[in-house]
């Protein structure tokens, strides 16, 4: 699995750190930060953090 | 056998999640998924921010806006039954019926028929008067938010507010009145709605706080104080009432939205649930009250709890009826974000933990909210996405659930 967040539409509301600690963070400076290939095992939390990201931002294939 | 047969009603954020949900449960099940609106689902939120300005200032043809507002979908066609630009007139034995006269047949109905704006119950300037709910009414309304014009907005909650953003960044003088003594009171206290009235009075917006329209002559609004406002243009704000009339009948209390328990199951009823802005639903977090909750973030957790419902109902196994989804909802005024997490509307007292709520607009603040010395909030005005997640896992410390369900 491979995650992708478009950061130039991503407005950082943060919903995907909530959804899917382990794969999202943000960096001490706010800015966000990802692990870019994840355990097929958190498959279901990182298509729960894109579905919960109001920009669509986030890119799983 | 084939699987159980699922209408959901109404096509926004609610419908297509909870459609999705049920596909990935229940790939047997039979789902139509019917909608109103003849558009397929899109996302509401920018209508009052980057896709209405988009929409006036022409920077992007309305093709192009709504291809962005477009709801991303991991449904293939073949999943659903959609019927969109029918609206469901009423529930029968066996099924719904739309607008068109024809009959769906199913055995679960799941309403996610949202919410629809009020309107004020006076005559008066019609061709001007404009609602915020949907695409069409962006569209509408973005045509005549040209710069110089005067917009009279009517209700200064998160809808109202934002629209004033959009219209002052668009050119447009721009008058707000609210009956209540503070913009987006409800919502976040008085001293928080008392920072955010004076940034709309900084960039320029004649706020009128504890007035109300009592008419309108040509051109103007006059208030209940004798005021007259003279207007090109009206927005009426005013908050929302719940698109809950096809379901008389079937036994749900339909009070204000429809009465669901945690799994989502409508009160007095067995086949039919309820998901997103429609739905009235207890949040353990909090207390026993069942409440509708106006967030983005509720139709996404909603949909999931309804289709885990209806795979154990189906299943014979009884579903899981314990839900305390933590809210969260945001807004973007004058190029500031706001974000809350909880419940700040149950809040008694209001403690600001990080920055000074005199400088709102320019600097970050965090405000946290309680009730019995139990935080149920925390709202950034501004604020690092990081520390204001650091403030929010707090809310969830503090809320040893209520009560056991
Ligand atoms: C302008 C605007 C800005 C917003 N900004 C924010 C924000 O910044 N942050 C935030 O957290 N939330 C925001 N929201 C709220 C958020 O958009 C809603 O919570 C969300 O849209 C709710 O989704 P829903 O699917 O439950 O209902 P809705 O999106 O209202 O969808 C209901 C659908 O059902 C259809 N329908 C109604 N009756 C029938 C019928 N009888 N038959 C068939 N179909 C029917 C309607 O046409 C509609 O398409 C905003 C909302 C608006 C309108
Ligand atoms: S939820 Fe979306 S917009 Fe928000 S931080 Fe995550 S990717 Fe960015």
């Amino acid at each position: 699995m491979k995650i992708d967040v478009d950061l130039t539409i991503c407005l950082l509301h943060g919903q995907c750190v909530i959804a899917a600690p382990e794969v999202f963070s943000f960096a001490d400076d706010g800015s966000l930060v990802w692990v870019t290939d994840p355990d097929e095992g958190l498959r279901a939390d990182a298509e729960a953090a894109a579905d919960a990201c109001p920009e669509q931002a986030i890119i799983i294939s | 056998m084939s699987g159980p047969s699922i209408i959901i009603v109404g096509a926004s954020l609610a419908g297509l999640r909870t459609a999705e949900a049920i596909v990935a449960l229940r790939p047997d099940a039979r789902v139509t998924l019917v909608g109103a609106e003849s558009h397929p689902p899109y996302n509401r939120p920018p209508l009052s921010k980057e896709a209405i300005q988009a929409l006036a200032d022409g920077s992007a043809p309305p093709d192009a806006v709504f291809e962005k507002l477009l709801l991303r979908s991991r449904l293939n066609p073949e999943d659903v039954n959609l019927r969109l630009g029918r609206a469901v007139t009423g529930v029968e034995s066996d099924g719904v019926r739309l607008s068109d006269g024809s009959l769906v047949r199913g055995e679960w109905i799941i309403a996610a028929t949202g919410l629809r704006p009020r309107r004020l119950p006076i005559p008066g300037m019609e061709s001007v008067r404009h609602v915020l709910r949907s695409f069409d009414d962006a569209q509408g309304l973005a045509a005549e938010l040209q710069p110089g014009k005067r917009l009279l907005i009517v209700g200064a909650g998160f809808i109202g507010c934002e629209i004033a953003a959009t219209a002052r960044k668009l050119g447009l003088s721009v008058t707000l009145v609210d009956p209540t003594p503070q913009p987006m009171l409800k919502a976040l206290g008085a001293r928080v709605a008392a920072a955010m009235a004076q940034l709309h009075r900084a960039n320029g917006v004649h706020l009128i706080l504890g007035r109300f329209v009592e008419s309108f002559t040509d051109g103007s609004a006059i208030l209940d104080d004798g005021q007259r406002i003279e207007t090109d243009l009206v927005v009426e704000a005013m908050g929302s009432r719940p698109n809950t009339e096809w379901l008389s009948g079937t036994g749900a209390d339909l009070e204000d939205g429809v009465l669901v328990d945690g799994r989502m199951v409508a009160a007095g009823t067995e086949n039919l649930l309820a998901v997103g802005d429609v739905a009235r639903f207890p949040n353990p977090i909090f207390d026993t009250v069942p409440r509708r909750v106006e967030h983005w973030s509720i139709p996404g957790v909603t949909a999931k709890r309804a289709a885990e419902s209806i795979a154990a109902l189906t299943d014979g196994k009884e579903p899981d009826a314990a839900f305390a989804p933590m809210p969260s909802f945001w807004s973007d005024q004058y190029g500031m974000r706001l974000q809350a997490f909880g419940a700040p509307t149950l809040a008694e007292t209001q403690t600001v933990i990080e920055g000074d709520l005199s400088r709102v607009g320019t600097e970050p603040v965090i405000v946290e909210y309680a009730r019995d010395d139990r935080i149920v909030g925390i709202v950034g005005l501004g604020a690092n996405p990081a520390s204001l997640a650091k403030h929010r896992s707090r809310i969830a410390d503090a809320s040893t659930p209520f009560a056991a369900v």
